[in-house]
This record gives structure tokens, sequence and C-alpha cells, in this order.
């Protein structure tokens, strides 16, 4: 069935219907990754957006029940040139498609994905429609409100979980402040042993310390970290009592914290080819990335801040450690799922830290 | 890090001629790397022996010898140039295995020469089968469980313990020689004894076949600093168990989840670490279908065909950066180069599909085994790009020009059901295309999958295309069917073939309904950043990329895939007539689809159409184009088969017109030509069926020369000696018709002359003349060329010069011309002309220092040869001698007879050069890998008719000193010569036979000139194969003979008793 894809511009890409029926709304963005569609789609990073793969052929390999980073998917469609209908992995359990039907995601094919990256490159993130499969819609119309609507601004609120839980281990105590977390944050955690407790994003600092961490572990999320500044509160709080890692909008809600500043990227940094430099050693990484916003570094004068990793390509910030505390983060993805696994050993650094933090105090 | 001041001059090592498994991707490497380091501000020296490539002219480096890539001669060319460094990770296997022989003479030390890039020790690392394993085991990952073995005991043994099937890999062989896979104990004697003669250090790798296993290639890049990248994933559509450089390619990998990617990007960087590469490096892995596992299959410390695959398929250049990596630069601070504004430590994001398909030579060699394995038979190979795989697939198919455009077999219809079976079971060159047949008769996808283990995913894509040949049938020129086909790729001619109509007309109703394709940029990174790379492909999408530009422009047709009688020479005359172009202040547009060459580096062009040369994709970049015409005439048959067409779409052909480049190559209008010019030829005349030609040859007399019209390197040609070898050939060698007509010529004998020119219309420019050793009969391509001719007269040298000329203004003549001449009885008679470039342009380009295809294209684009600066009539003669010396891949194609004669059969050329004839022959038998001993023993078998001649040449071999051997009537005729001479045994007979003495390796040459034997049961084809098998030269032309004996006659002194004369 034919589904259209309308921007805030006026552009429309006439396309086939795959996954849910139903029409929705969000910033169209896109991302270079050759694979990883599963991760990325359920990425709760990705809420409130529609993502464009530029890779042309999608759900290959199907979809199969270990590589989920999230149990509810939160983006809001998935534009493709072509999806499978026939999957071929042995993990496989259901084509994209069918995954997509199941969570009521809309995904449009068939559509010169690379004249939409073009478009967005040239413009920026835009605001888009997916329409209702079969739907003939009154495009004007639907630009027109499309130019009305805003963006949503609570999507940590709604990707965070609500409640508190355990994922136990015998090492390190970690207490993981979820704002949209993937799981592979989790499991990096795990694979080390840790004693993670996952908290909701408006937890507050009183209540993180109360269980006794060894370290807080900021995770990602999605949207402009300035829509959360009561997360930002929660961090300033928390630095110096307990060593810190922030990745992605934890970095940039750490950031905010130390008296920087974050602004919106032209078209954001998605993919899994990102080079990254490491300034103490010199040695790039390659890194898998999703963010829309970033660190600036011209306002980190006067903070406590040091710039640990910038974007070879833009020149962009990509990590930041604090002058004075246990505490680091960076933009980009060490958990990575999907993309390159370059930057694993960062949460060895973390637990190195948390280590060595132990000794001061017993030192102490 | 900054590049290096320490070094300043360095030389760089080239991989020598084109040989299955070191094709024209060296070229590309080479000349990217001499290009890169000249641009660092470095002193370059090359050395590479094969003239017919770019990166020995003598812009690329600022010092070329065109020299044996032997110890003897480098060492020679390192004493005199001195350089600080070498640099041989660009010049395939041949580069790296001299820089180990360079480093074990000593002379590196004693020069004080440093080896660039990838250290020796990491070479050794990943190429001694042992000391790779041990690696692997040291980082804890997985290879097959294998053995080394040094002789057949030890390889028995391995079976005992493993069972078969087992993988013999022989170590340090070029594109795998002499390997394969034995599933019985007759394989197993058969490929170990093989691959333990062709193994320099006679040691083979024994592996447990895994078989069945999806291969993947990772191509990866590290720098000093330890910056390691993947440039590039692809996956075999053929799983384990073919040569992947015989392997249908595709890039990115398609069937892989992340976590699998990740896990097997994760150990090749582990690997390259762990090797200390600096620069690219190949990494082939095998992953377990049904689970994570998977084996580390091989790793090549170099760039190799699959790096320069992956350059083209991404548009990252490896060995341009390799080479700066080698002189201390680094990933992290040199741009890519793609997009100019982003860094080169980056991995490309892909938005299409990239197809390769390999082309085979079994189009000219019907006797060969057509059965794919580890040991790679492909002379060449295509790449096509798609928005979709069936797009991408489908191009590839029609890129191959084998007469295919569709999955789908010449006669399909008719072949059992068993036949079909069975040519997917057994994988082999056309195994694609029964794979459609199997499909359409409806075998499911799954049985085919039982059959050939390729994954699922490809084969439902297949089967897409085969499906939809019916909704296509039942749907003529609908607009929506239409396009559905053309965006999976599907070809005019097939939907013509559907819709029962012809090609033209679809084409027309396309344009007319706007159903054509865009053109998309190959960026480097998925169109997220902003890049003016002029390198497109086409696609049926929304938005075209690719603008036209207010300069006026020029179209050269590129020549498509290697393959024997279409080599690298091409190339060479392509790339330099874009430079011409430009010269000239044109925007120059090449279109090609072989991703090998330099002409595809999308730097040499101002824009360059990744497409399929076929008149379809051609017509779609012309329409958009609006060129000022196209060039035709360097790109080979490939090219000059479309001439027609495009001129009936209205295209002008710029240089010799259609009308001339016909009246040239047919037969009876170039007859005509030659009286009106007062030219004579051999008798002959153009046969339309078997009646006719019989009645043609008793007119002229046996033998006869003959042969197909319109053909490149001599396919199907033969000379017959008698009327039943006529018909047997009229009815099974050629499908005689009026659209293919036969041509049937009087054989003559004598020195065989080949004369390129230059024409602008009015002026002739001849910039050589070449004599060729081998007598007529003997393909040009196939034949040792000699500048300047030895043995004719200023007389004859006149002749050649004046019917050339005239020859060259008679027939219009407007670009290059080359011309074959026999000198039979003193007489000059013209046997063909092509009105094209050919196989010798480069090497007497070089020669002369006179560029014939950049002035030949400016005198096509209509500046005069004397506006350009050059005289009219032969060049003044170049001080020296140059031999050019074919070079065949015999070895690498099982049951081929090696047999000189009218059909080509060489796959490359080297070049030999010095001050007399036998010192140039010297050379280059060197080169061409023929070891040239002082002493030994000969053994020779040749037919009656060639006896008397061979008894001159045996007398002269004893005379040196060489010890005879011959067969029973040769021994004989020897023997009442008074020539001392050791008889051997014929095969099958009692005691000692020729066969032993071969396969001891008791002879060092072997002349045989046994009848023509087309049937493998000969005993002449045993003798010859054996000998390549066994490594020994095995001269098939008495002249060949002779000019090795002058050579080994030149080197030695002679060793005669006093008093029998001098």
């Amino acid at each position: 069935m034919k589904r259209y894809l309308i921007l805030e511009d006026g552009t429309v890409f006439a396309g086939e219907a795959f996954g849910a029926q139903t029409a929705s709304f969000g910033e169209v963005v896109f991302n270079t990754s050759m694979t990883g569609y599963q991760e990325i789609l359920s990425d709760p990073s990705y809420c409130g957006q529609i993502v464009t793969m530029t890779y042309p052929l999608q759900g290959n390999y199907g979809i199969n029940s270990d590589d989920f980073e999230s149990i509810e998917p939160a983006v809001k469609g998935i534009v493709v040139r072509e999806a499978a209908d026939f999957p071929s992995n042995f993990r496989s359990t259901m084509s994209l498609s069918e995954l997509l039907e199941k969570k009521g995601i809309p995904g449009i094919a068939g559509i010169d994905t690379r004249k939409l990256t073009r478009l967005i490159r040239v413009n920026g993130s835009i605001k888009g429609i997916l329409t209702a499969a079969g739907e003939d819609p009154d495009f004007e119309q639907v630009i027109e409100k499309l130019q009305e609507t805003d963006l949503p601004t609570d999507q940590v609120a709604q990707v965070s979980i609500k409640r508190p839980y355990p994922s136990p281990g015998r090492g390190k105590r970690v207490v993981l402040i979820d704002y949209g977390m993937k799981h592979g944050i989790l499991r990096e955690l795990n694979k080390r042993k840790c004693d993670v407790i996952v908290v909701p994003h408006n937890t507050s600092a009183q209540e993180i310390l109360a269980w006794g961490p060894d370290g807080v572990m900021l995770s990602n999320g999605p949207g402009d970290p300035k829509n959360v500044p009561e997360c930002v509160g929660v961090v300033g709080e928390l630095l110096g009592a307990v060593p810190i890692f922030g990745i992605c909008l934890g970095h940039q809600l750490f950031a905010r914290a130390c008296g920087a500043e974050t602004f919106k990227l032209k078209f954001g940094h998605r993919g899994g080819n990102h080079p990254v430099r490491d300034l103490s050693t010199g040695k790039i990484e390659i890194t898998s990335q999703n963010h829309g916003y970033a660190v600036d570094e011209e306002t980190l004068q006067g903070t406590r801040l040091k710039v640990t990793h910038t974007a070879l390509n833009d020149g962009t910030n990509e990590g930041l450690a604090h002058l004075d505390y246990p505490a680091f983060t960076v933009q980009y993805h060490p958990e990575s799922s999907p993309g390159p696994e370059d930057s694993n050993y960062l949460f060895d650094r973390f637990l190195e830290m948390m280590n060595a933090q132990r000794k001061e105090q017993q030192h102490a | 890090m900054p590049k290096r001041q320490d070094i300043k001059s360095i030389l760089v090592i080239g991989s020598g001629p084109i040989v299955i498994g070191q094709a024209a991707e060296f070229d590309y490497a080479g000349t990217q790397a001499c290009l890169a380091l000249k641009e660092e501000g470095y002193r370059v020296i090359l050395i590479n022996s094969n003239p017919a490539t770019i990166m020995t002219d003598t812009e690329i480096a600022d010092k070329v010898y065109i020299e044996p890539i032997t110890l003897e001669f480098v060492s020679r060319i390192l004493r005199k140039e001195r350089p600080d460094a070498l640099l041989a990770t660009l010049g395939g296997q041949t580069g790296l295995n001299m820089a180990i022989e360079l480093d074990e003479s000593g002379i590196l030390d004693e020069l004080d020469i440093e080896i660039l890039g990838t250290k020796l020790e990491a070479i050794h690392k990943a190429e001694d089968r042992d000391l790779f394993r041990t690696l692997m085991n040291e980082l804890g990952e997985p290879v097959p469980e294998s053995d080394i073995i040094h002789n057949m005991e030890e390889a028995k043994r391995f079976v005992e313990r493993i069972g078969y099937p087992v993988i013999v890999r022989p170590a340090f062989t070029l594109g795998g020689t002499g390997g394969g896979i034995c599933h019985n104990d007759e394989q197993l004697h058969e490929i170990v004894a093989s691959g333990l003669k062709y193994s320099p250090v006679t040691q083979c790798l024994l592996e447990k076949s895994i078989a069945g296993f999806k291969e993947i290639e990772y191509e990866v890049m590290r720098d000093a600093e330890d910056t390691a990248i993947v440039v590039c994933n692809m996956e075999n559509i053929d799983p384990v168990g073919i040569h992947t450089g015989d392997s249908i390619v595709v890039a990115p990998s398609q069937t892989l989840s992340d976590r699998e990617y990740q896990m097997l990007r994760n150990v090749s960087l582990k690997i390259i670490r762990a090797l200390k590469i600096e620069g690219g490096c190949n990494v082939q892995l095998a992953l377990d279908p049904y689970s994570f596992d998977y084996y580390i299959i091989e790793v090549n410390p170099r760039v190799s065909r699959s790096s320069a695959l992956a350059s083209k398929a991404t548009g990252y250049p490896i060995a341009k950066l390799a080479a700066k990596i080698a002189v201390g630069l680094t990933l992290g601070e040199m741009m890519n180069p793609v997009t100019g504004r982003t860094y080169a430590a980056f991995e490309p994001a892909l938005d299409y599909v990239v197809s390769k398909i390999p082309r085979w030579p079994f189009d000219k060699f019907e006797a060969a085994k057509r059965n794919l394995g580890t040991q790679m038979k492909a002379t060449g190979e295509v790449m096509a790009m798609g928005r979709t795989f069936e797009e991408s697939m489908l191009k590839a198919v029609r890129s191959l020009e084998t007469g295919q455009f569709h999955l789908e077999l010449k006669n399909g219809k008719d072949m059992s059901d068993e036949w079909i079976e069975k040519r997917i079971r057994k994988a082999g060159d056309e195994r694609l295309f029964f794979i459609g047949e199997a499909l359409r008769r409806g075998v499911t996808i799954e049985t085919i999958h039982d059959w050939s283990q390729i994954d699922l995913f490809f084969l439902e894509k297949f089967d897409k295309i085969v499906r939809y040949e019916e909704i296509l049938q039942q749907n003529p020129f609908d607009y929506e069917t239409a396009k559905k086909a053309k965006r999976m790729g599907f070809a005019d001619r097939t939907i013509a073939k559907l819709w029962d109509t012809e090609e033209a007309k679809v084409y027309e109703w396309r344009k007319e309904q706007g159903l054509m394709p865009v053109y998309k940029m190959v960026d480097t990174c998925a169109a997220e950043f902003e890049s003016e790379t002029p390198y497109f492909y086409g696609s049926y999408e929304d938005e075209n990329e690719s603008i036209r530009t207010d300069k006026e422009s020029v179209i050269v047709l590129g020549s498509g895939p290697i393959r024997i009688g279409q080599g690298v020479e091409f190339d060479y005359a392509t790339v330099h007539s874009v430079w011409a172009i430009k010269e000239a202040g044109y925007e120059a547009i090449i279109i090609n689809n072989n991703p090998e060459t330099v002409s595809t580096d999308f730097s040499i062009s101002d824009k360059l159409y990744f497409e399929p040369l076929t008149i379809e994709d051609v017509m779609h970049i012309i329409d958009l184009e609006q060129p000022k015409g196209v060039v035709v005439q360097f790109g080979g048959q490939t090219a000059i088969n479309l001439a027609d067409k495009l001129e009936k779409n209205g295209v002008k052909i710029l240089g010799t017109t259609l009308e001339d480049i016909d009246r040239a190559e047919n037969r009876n209008k170039f007859e005509a030509a030659l009286h009106e010019i007062g030219i004579p030829q051999p008798l002959g005349k153009t046969a339309v069926s078997t009646e006719e030609a019989v009645v043609i040859a008793s007119d002229i007399g046996y033998p006869v020369l003959v042969r197909p019209s319109y053909v490149l390197g001599g396919r199907a040609m033969e000379i017959v000696y008698n009327e039943s070898d006529l018909i047997h050939y009229m009815e099974h060698a050629v499908e005689a018709s009026p659209e293919h007509p036969v041509l049937v010529d009087r054989y003559l004998t004598g020195e065989e002359i080949e004369v390129d020119a230059i024409c602008d219309g009015e002026n002739v420019l001849i910039p050589g003349i070449m004599e060729h050793i081998e007598r007529a009969g003997v393909h040009s391509g196939d034949s040792i060329a000699v500048y300047p001719p030895q043995n004719i007269s200023q007389q004859q040298i006149d002749t050649l010069t004046d019917y050339t000329t005239r020859l060259a203004k008679g027939l219009n003549i407007v670009g290059l011309l080359n011309i074959q001449y026999v000198i039979s009885k003193g007489e000059v008679f013209v046997i063909e002309v092509n009105p094209r470039s050919s196989r010798t342009v480069p090497f007497l380009s070089k020669i002369t220092s006179i560029p014939m295809a950049n002035i030949a294209t400016k005198a096509i684009l209509g500046q005069s040869i004397i506006d350009q600066g050059y005289t009219t009539g032969l060049a003044p003669l170049k001080k020296g001698v140059y031999v050019k010396v074919p070079v065949f891949s015999f070895a690498k194609l099982r049951r081929v007879d090696i047999t000189l004669g009218p059909e080509m059969k060489s796959t490359g050329e080297v070049m030999g050069k010095d001050v007399t004839l036998e010192k140039a022959l010297y050379k280059g038998l060197a080169a061409a890998g023929m070891e040239v001993k002082d002493h030994g023993t000969v053994l020779l078998t040749v037919s009656d008719k060639d006896k008397e001649e061979a008894v001159g040449l045996a007398k002269r071999f004893r005379d040196i000193g060489y010890q005879i051997m011959a067969t029973g009537g040769t021994a004989q005729a020897f023997e009442s010569a008074g020539i001392a001479v050791a008889e051997v045994g014929k095969i099958g007979a009692e005691g000692r036979t020729l066969l032993d003495v071969i396969q001891n390796g008791d002879a060092q040459i072997v002349i045989n000139t046994l009848t023509k034997g087309k049937q493998p049961e000969r005993d002449g084809f045993r003798i010859r194969r054996e000998s390549v098998e066994n490594g020994v030269p095995c001269l098939t032309s008495l002249d060949t003979a002779e000019a090795m004996l002058r050579v080994i006659e030149s080197m030695t002194f002679q060793a005669e008793e006093m008093g029998a004369g001098v």
C-alpha cells in the first residue's frame, strides 16, 4: 500500500508502506550504519524521531531475540529504500516489517533515501509525517499542520523507567540513571560483574547515594539536554561524591552540570563510522554515534572540565573529564550495539576509577 | 606524525606481467603509490617489466626501469641508484617475494636500504603458514585444523587423522597456484605433488575443508601510530571453497547482523595490529552460517585485487594512502581524498550495493577444466553498482561481455535437469546462470541451497528476478511494471525479448515515458558530507547528481574486463586518450566497468561513470551529457563493437568513421579497398557456409588460415591443412552465416611484421616497425616482437612505410591503426588492418617516446600531426634492441593446450631492452619467468615437417655443451645427422619415458611441435602439459627455440675440440 513521507519544507516522498499501518510525526534524521537496524530502531534515544537508513537494503538478516536495546522501541518511524521480505540469518525469528507491525511503528520503503539524506544534510534535521498506509492526504493541509506542530520536549520522561530495578552482580555497585538507556550499557557493566541498580531519570542524588554506589553511570537518552534541568541538578550534586561515567545525553547533562553549554547540531552524528581522537594518546577510534546535540567547547572556559576527545571530522566535542573529581564522559557509544567496539575499554576505565576511589577512601 | 625526512629516494617494485591472479589491479595500485610518493616530494625509482602499464610511463616516477624483476636485475638497479628505501607491498606477490629475496641476499644491508611500510617480519608471519598459525594460536584466533607438509607421506598422515575433504594451499604462490580441494587419494596425490612443485619453499598447508561456510573479507588499513580502520567488508556469494578471485562477491556484506559484522571486524583489526601492518591488508574469514563460529582463512599483508575492488567499491583510495602511510603519514592527519573535507581515518559508508563477477577465459579455452576451486582461473573481473541487489547483479552480468544480459543460458531450455543440477552442485564459471535456469524450472531455493550452499538470501533475490520475468511478459509496455523491472536491473534486451519486440523500441518507449536512470555519486560517506568526486553510477531513482557542465565534453569508452586478447594495454591507451582530451581543453568523460584498472580511478578523468558497456547504458549517459562525440578506438573490441549502434542512435563517432572502420574489418570491403590502393594480400575470400569454404580453399590451395570476421585475439582462428579438417572446423568451431562470415585465406609462411601508425586524415606518423620472432601463423599477441626489425632489408622497410602510409590514408583513418604484414619470399603482403589502438601501442610508445594514444586523440580532435610537432613517415630509429615477450598462465589452467597458434593464449607481456638482440632476449625471457640455463639437457620431439630444422638446432645445442634427448623418430633423425642423442621412450613405452624425464626434472628445455593436438589424449598434449605442470619451459615453435638458443650461445663459450674448425 502507498504511504507518503511529508516534510515541513513541503517535500513529499511517495513510497510503499510497511510495518504498522498508522501515521506518525517526528523529526526526520538519517543514520549511515550499514548493519544494526534492530539495535537502532530499539535505541530509546530515537524517541520522537523518524530514522532514515542510508544503506538501501534493510532487514536482510531479520530480527532476532537478542539484539534489542530496549523492550519497547520509541522510534517514530523507519525510512528505507528496501525492506527485505525474505530475511536470512540463523538467529532470525521474524522480518523487520513484522516487528514494526507488532510494535506499532510505521515504515516507508521504495523512496530515494539518498535524496532525502542530501536534503537533511543541506537543511538540517527536519519535521516530517509518515501518513497512514493507503491514506490520500491533502498535502498542503498536512504541511501547514507540520509547520505549526512542535516537536516534543518530554522524551526522557517517556522512555525512562518508572521504578528502580536491580541487575545484580558481585562486583562494584553502580547506580545507572536511565534517561533512555540502551541495554548495551547495562550489558557492559554486568559483563564486568557490576552490581547494577537502574534508577529512573528523576531519582534524587540523595536516593542515589543511599544505595552506597561505587560509581554512577549516566546513560544515553533522547532529546535536548536543556529539556531536563532537574537531571542536570542531580548530576551536579553527585559530582565529587562518587565516580561518574556518562554517555551521550549523560555526557551533555554532565557538561551542563559543570557549567558548560550545549547546542543543536545541524543534522547530528548518527552512524557507526565516526572517527574520534583521544587527545591524551593522539589515537583515533572509530565510534558508534547517535546524537543531535553537542557540548559547546567554547563554553568550557572557566569550568573545571577538560576536553579528552574530539570528533576528527567536524571538531565537535566528544569527551570530557573533570579536573578535580573522578568523573569522565563521552558523547559517543562505547557500548556500541550497533557499531564498532573500539572504545569498549572505557568501561574498564570506569571500573579502574571506582577501584582507585575505593583505595583512596580506604587509605584516607 | 609528519612524513619521513630522513629518506629522499624510494624504489618501488611493480608486479611484472599480467598473469592469472595478478592483473591490472597492480598497475592501479603502483601508479597511485608512485604519484602519492612524488606528491610528498620523494624521488621515486620504479622497476617493472611490464611495458603495458601506466606506472611505467616516465611521468609517473622520476626514474623508470623496465627490467626483469629478478634478483640479478633489481640488485643492479639498487647499486646504480642507491635509493634510501624500498616499497614492495604495492607490487603484488611478485613485489613481496622480490623484497624477501633481496633481503636474504644481503644487498639491502650492504647498501643500507630500508624496507618501508609493513616489515618483512610481518610479511613472513602472514605468508608462512607455520608462523601464521602460531601467531593465530597466540592471539587465540581459530584457524581450521591443518598441518604443514613437505612431502606426500606427511600429507597422507594428515588425511588419516582428519579425513577428507582437505584443502591444499601451497606456500608463497600466486592466486593459489597448484592448490585445490581433495576428496580422495587420487586427487590428494595429484594436487599435493603439484602444490609442492609450485611452492618455492616446497611447502603446502593441508587444511580441513570448511566448504559451505560464508566467506567474508575485510579490507583493513593501519598506520604506524596504530590507528586501524576497515575500508570495506565483502561477502562472497560463493561460500568457502572457491578462490575469492573466482567468487561472485558483494559489498558490503548482506547477510551479517551487526554482531557478526563487528565480531569479524574486531578479529581483522586485532590481526592487523598483531602483525604491525603499515599500509593495507586483506583478511579472509569463514563464518559458520548457523553459529558465531568462525575461522581465519588467510591474510594478505599488502594491497591486493580485493583492495583494488574495495577502493572502487567505496571510492577510498587504499593504495595511495598505503604509500603515504609507508613514509610515516598517519590516517588521522591525511584527508579523505574523496570528500576533501573529512579525514582518512574513517570507515566508508555505502549507500548502494556492489557486485563483482569474475571474467574467465573458458570461452577461449574450451578444453579447460571449468570447475572452480582454490586455484584462481579468472583473468579479470567486472564490478557494478546499484541501489538494489538485483540491479547491481544484473548490471554486472551484462558488463561481462559474454553475450549474457540476464540470468539466462544460451541453450538453457534444451538442457536436462540432471545437467543443470550437476553444474550447480559443482561450482563452475556459469553456475549463476544455471541457477537462473533451475529457478525458471521451478526448483526451490531450498533445493538449490542444498546443492550449492549459497545463502538463501541471495537465492531468493535471484528467484525474484526470475519470477518477475513472467510479470513483465504479461504487461507489455506498462509503465509501472517496466519501472519496477528497471529498478531490478533488467536490461532493455531482456525486456524486449519478453515483450517480443526490439531492444531499440524499448529504449525509445522508455525515453518517451521518461523512464530513465539518474546518476548517484560514490562519495565514501553515504551523502553525509558534501563531496565533489566526479564518480557516478546509474540507478532508477528520483534525484540526479551528475550535472552537465558548460564545458564541451568527449566520452571515451573503456575496454571492460581483462581477458585474453584484451588486456591492460587497452586501458593504457584509454587513460592516455583521456589525458589528451583534457589537454585539448575538453571535459573528458570515461565509461568503464573494470574495477582493477587505472582508467576507473576517479582522479584520471573529469567524470567517471562506472557502468556496463552496453548500448543501453552508454546511451543513457550520452543522452545526459550530450558530448561532442564518442571515442571508440582505444577500448579494444568492446568499444568498437558499440560504434555501429551508437551511430544509428545519432551519436558522433570521433576519429575514423564507422564506415571506414567497417571497410577495414569487413573482408569484402577491405579487399576492394586494397585493390583500389594497390596493396597485395594473401589470396582469400569470405565464406558464409561450409560448402563455400571448401570451394574457396580448393581454389587457393592448402594450407589455409580460417577465422570468423570481427574477432579479437584470434578467437577460433586456425591453420587448416586439408579438406576434412576444414569441414570439421566449419562445423564445430564456428557458425558461419551471412551475418557471421568466415574468412578463408591462403596461409603464407614468412616473417611476420607489425606496424602501428597514427593518421590525422592527411599525415601519417609511423613510430616504429616490429618484427616477430615466430613465423606467421602464431598470433601476434603470442609472438616475441622485436624493435627494430633484424632480418629485413631497407627496401622492405621502405615498402612497409609506403604501404602503411597509403593504407592509413586510403582507409581514411583518423587516429590509430595497427597493421600485420607477412614477408613471404621477399614480398610484402598485408594480413590485416585494425582501425584502432593495439596491444603494441604502449610497447612502441615507450621505446620511441612518441605518446601514440595522446597524439592520436589530438588528431581525432582536429589537431594535425604536424601541428603537434611531429613529422610524417617512419620515425627515426631508437638506439638499442627491444623485445616484447608474451607471458602465459598455463599453470593455472588445467587441460589447456599450450601450443602456439593463430589463437591468442597469453595473458600478459614483458619487455627486454639492451644493446643486442641476444641481451634483450635474455632479459625478456628472464622477465617472463623462463630460466635460461647455460648448460643442461634439451628434450626434443618434433613433427616430421620440422625434423630438418630441428637437426640444425640440436647441433647448435650440442656445440655449447647441452645434452640432447629425443624420442624415436626425432632421435633417429639426429643420429643420422651425427648428433649424439639419448633416446627416451614415448608415452606408454617400456622403461624410462619422456614423461619420467620431465617429471624428474632431467630436462631444462622441452621443444615440442607434435602436430596440432586438440584432443587431450594425444601424446604431444601430454608432453606439453607435463612440462607446464613441472615448470619446465616448453617451446612449441622452433623460432622461439632458436631465439632461446641464440641467447644461450651468447652467454656461453664454445666447447669444441681442436681441429674441428670454428
